[in-house]
């Protein structure tokens, strides 16, 4: 499951990505490394999983899918906060920039 | 266990191999400037190889960032000493070491491998660009 959010998660990244591309203004090309780097690295995971627990692997006990249902959506929270931050800190509209100096001609 | 420290490891190399390429590269530019602005119009169709040890850098760092949350989460990165649990006991870091050098090295090559073809793919994309510009200007 954690694998499945991941790709749809990088899918749907991409797909933002390429419509507002080549001027990535909101930096979503971040979050499409971040996707496809973590979903390519648990793809590895699944097929050696699979390799040892065989057909197995796909009827997982609703318990675990559940968890992993969990995490897969805690690592997009993640992944979305840390692009907010990289957006905030590079600041590619100058808003934080205005915002502070407006804030200090203010004081 | 500690797979994810194989992509990372090879995400500080590439990182460090991405500074200093871009600095030589900003060293070469300024020395031979006038070499760098005649190949202008080449420069600007095709993309310098920094740049695309970037896109590695951006999977394996993004990826393993990712995959540290998953160990968090399932207990096996801690924030104190030994930050990896199965570095406890003798068993648990062979079992962990032997993880590591099966799926943690796939995992590392699977995203070079990934972007090796993205390299080749961005390749013929670029020769294809600068033949058919090549092609328009000797129409006109």
């Amino acid at each position: 499951m954690t694998l499945l959010i991941t790709i749809f998660a990088a899918i749907i990244s991409t797909i933002v990505w390429y419509t507002h591309a080549p001027k990535s203004v909101m930096k979503v090309g971040m979050l499409c490394w971040l996707f496809w780097g973590a979903s390519l690295m648990w793809l590895v995971d699944a097929v050696f999983e699979y390799l040892e627990l065989g057909a197995a692997y796909f009827t997982p006990a609703p318990q675990d899918m559940l968890n992993d249902a969990f995490l897969g959506l805690c690592v997009v929270a993640l992944a979305l906060v840390i692009w907010l931050v990289y957006v905030l800190i590079k600041d590619p509209k100058g808003v934080m920039k205005s915002y502070l100096i407006q804030k200090n001609k203010e004081m | 266990m500690g797979c994810f420290i194989v992509p990372a490891t090879e995400a500080v190399v590439t990182t460090v191999a991405t500074k200093v390429m871009e600095r030589k590269h900003k060293t070469d530019c300024a020395a031979e400037h006038q070499e760098c602005s005649s190949n202008e119009a080449t420069q600007a169709t095709r993309l310098p190889f920094v740049q695309k040890l970037k896109w590695l850098n951006h999977l394996l760092w993004g990826g393993s960032v990712l995959l540290c949350f998953e160990h968090v989460w399932h207990g096996e990165v801690v924030p104190f000493f030994p930050f990896l649990t199965a570095a406890a006991s003798p068993e648990e870091t062979a079992q962990m070491l032997h993880e590591m050098s099966t799926v943690g090295v796939t995992m590392a090559v699977a995203v070079t491998g990934v972007w090796a073809v993205m390299v080749l793919v961005s390749n013929a994309m670029e020769q294809a660009a600068i033949k058919e510009e090549r092609f328009v200007k000797q129409e006109k």
